[in-house]
């Protein structure tokens, strides 16, 4: 088990990248601690399994170094880096029994065979697929498995990492839920690093520890899912976590108070330097409300019911907003909206501004 | 529900049936008219009964020509499979030369048989051909025309040559299939390249093997026209296989009865060969599954 650090990564296809729009990585620096569960979010291509396959050695980055612990494991191929891999389509070995699969990993590394044997119940237990070791893998169906490939992922105990590629895209619903919850489980009983890529926020966030959002090859934010609910570095990881995500207005911000184009003032939680470039507030759906007076005129469009709460989509001053509001709240006689002022955050050209006070601590 | 039974559709079945019985079924019958018959012209036919038979199957000639025969599929099966399996993992997955590659390979698969046949004949010459000519040049005795092994030799490297490539191309075809995944899973395993030829590429070639072994058997069983051309057969009878026989009895001597009787019979053989082949193998698949499920 080591610490993962990426240091001035950057990955391109290309063989002479000229502009930032030729990597498919940006360049980045980061440090993924031993035996945390990070969640890998974004939307499809921007990047998420290229860092992936970066990390696990199956491509070799075109820029910067990868360092396991101290070892630069730039240019050591996949078998040295001791990895484990789970792959979005299920891989299983179709000829095998679905012990010999399990079994595969460690018999190519010259195991005892009794220490595979007693391993090889032990995964099959946890996969829940102990009745069906004696099969073969050839007809089984793809929850089965994909049971298996997370099982081959996670039979070895001395593996540096596990990364997991969107392994339950092909997974029935309540079967996602309950193999989320085992893989929760075994990080916690064995402590691995695992590192889970997924584009379904829901997922990222009930996995991990720490998410890590990315977007058009950057990693935008590395936090837990409060702070990524809370303060969203970027405008993207406000609009992707949440659902809806968060709303944003333009607004000439001075010290705690931000000016809409129309005049429209909004008070804000804390007192921010001028900013210059895109100005922006966001505000989660949650944290706004229905107001008889006091707020800014909001036209409800659509309301949708979704059991516990109400979403409204509507208008405020010619952009479209959604509010959050409990279930059994009236709408009638609340034409306007407010915000929560301590929950507003600020962007500047697309990323978050830390309030002044915040910036001098 | 009760099912309604109406058995018009057969009518649509018509029209096939017709194109069969002229182009497979009344020529064939033809044939089975002769081996049950003696004949001397005039359309005037004799009642023989199973006495071309008779004569057939215990034919020294009939078991020699068999025993090369089968003998010549065997070599060309052992040489071809393995060998257009290793050419087949070989070829570049994609990019330009894969497709200069695939064109290459075809070319042998376009060219007419006799055409193969001309070709290998005038290369093995050792007056003319640049083969021939250059084997000698080196010293080594080799003539196709009077030594037998030496004609075996040609007749085998031609097929090899004309052949291989069709084995090869549905082999890469088989490959083409397997997801890029599956090489990554096996690199993070730490899979031998034995391991993963044996437990991801073999198996997903399993079932275009089939066809290419199939069809590599009927194929050489029946092969006619290439040896012709290259040794007429010869020398003495060494290269002298079922067809090329068969045309001897039938076109040289006149022997319409017996041949008649040999081609039934050997039309029957290549049925029976390839359908019990088809059957074991496709069981063989059906029973590994089967046995795991009953676990």
């Amino acid at each position: 088990m080591a610490q993962i650090t990426l240091k001035n990564l950057a990955h391109s296809y290309f063989p002479n990248p000229q502009s930032d729009k030729d990597y498919a990585l940006k360049e980045m620096d980061h440090v993924w601690q031993d035996g945390g569960a990070y969640a890998l979010l974004g939307s499809s291509g921007c990047g998420k399994t290229t860092l992936l396959n970066i990390i696990s050695g199956l491509l070799r980055p075109s820029h910067g170094r990868v360092l396991f612990g101290d070892r630069d494991v730039t240019d050591a191929p996949t078998a040295e880096r001791n990895i484990a891999q789970v792959f979005q389509f299920p891989v299983v070995y179709d000829t095998m029994s679905v012990r010999d699969n399990l079994a595969f990993p460690l018999r190519n590394r010259g195991m005892d065979a009794a220490y595979i044997k007693a391993r090889v119940d032990q995964i099959a237990q946890m996969i829940g697929m102990e009745a069906w070791l004696s099969r073969k893998a050839q007809g089984l169906t793809a929850d089965a498995k994909q049971k298996i490939s997370l099982g081959r992922g996670m039979v070895r105990e001395d593996v540096n990492a596990i990364l997991f590629d969107e392994p339950l895209t092909v997974i029935d619903p309540h079967m996602k839920w309950e193999l989320r919850t085992q893989l929760k489980q075994l990080h916690r009983q064995f402590g691995h690093t695992m590192i889970y890529v997924t584009h379904d926020q829901t997922e990222a966030l009930t996995f991990a520890d720490k998410v890590v959002v990315m977007y058009d090859g950057r990693v935008v934010q590395m936090g837990t899912p409060e702070e990524l609910f809370e303060t969203p570095a970027h405008t993207f990881v406000g609009y992707f976590i949440g659902s809806p995500g968060m709303n944003f207005l333009t607004a000439d911000v001075q010290g705690n108070r931000a000016t809409l184009p129309g005049g429209d003032v909004v008070g804000l939680g804390a007192s921010y330097a001028p900013q210059s470039g895109r100005v922006q507030i966001g505000i989660r759906p949650e944290h706004a409300t229905l107001v008889a007076s006091g707020g800014l005129p909001f036209v409800i469009r659509r309301v949708e019911d979704v059991g516990r709460h109400r979403l409204l989509r509507g208008e405020v001053l010619g952009n479209a907003l959604n509010v959050v509001i409990p279930e059994g709240m009236p709408v009638d006689g609340l034409p306007q909206v407010a915000f929560a002022p301590a929950k507003i955050n600020v962007y500047a050209d697309d990323w978050r501004v830390a309030p002044a006070q915040e910036r001098a601590a | 529900m009760e099912k309604t039974q109406n058995n018009k559709a057969w009518f649509l079945v018509l029209p096939v049936l017709v194109i069969v019985a002229f182009s497979a079924v009344i020529p064939l019958m033809t044939v089975v008219n002769y081996a049950f018959n003696d004949t001397f012209g005039n359309n005037e036919f004799f009642w023989a009964g199973l006495e071309w038979f008779d004569e057939m199957v215990h034919s020294e000639r009939l078991h020699e020509a068999l025993g090369r025969q089968a003998l010549f599929s065997a070599i060309i099966l052992a040489i071809e499979v393995p060998l257009g399996i290793f050419v087949a993992l070989n070829m570049p997955k994609k990019g330009f030369w894969s497709s200069v590659v695939l064109v290459l390979m075809a070319l042998p698969l376009l060219i007419p048989f006799n055409v193969v046949g001309t070709i290998w004949q005038i290369f093995g010459r050792t007056d003319i051909g640049l083969l021939g000519h250059t084997l000698a040049a080196i010293g080594i005795d080799y003539n196709y025309t009077n030594d037998p092994l030496d004609a075996w030799i040609t007749v085998v490297v031609m097929d090899v040559w004309h052949w291989t490539s069709l084995v090869a191309l549905l082999c890469y075809a088989g490959l083409q299939s397997i997801p890029q995944a599956y090489y990554q899973a096996a690199k993070i395993d730490q899979a031998s390249r034995w391991a993963v030829f044996r437990y991801i590429e073999l198996p997903k070639m399993k079932g275009v093997l089939l066809i290419a072994v199939l069809l590599r058997f009927m194929d050489s069983f029946m092969i006619y026209t290439e040896p012709f051309v290259v040794t007429g057969g010869g020398p003495g009878n060494s290269t002298t296989f079922l067809s090329i026989d068969l045309v001897k009895m039938a076109v040289g001597q006149f022997d319409l009865g017996p041949a008649a009787a040999f081609s039934l019979m050997y039309f029957l053989v290549i049925l029976l060969v390839s359908w019990v082949f088809y059957t074991v193998m496709t069981n063989l698949d059906r029973a590994q599954t089967s046995m795991g499920e009953g676990n």
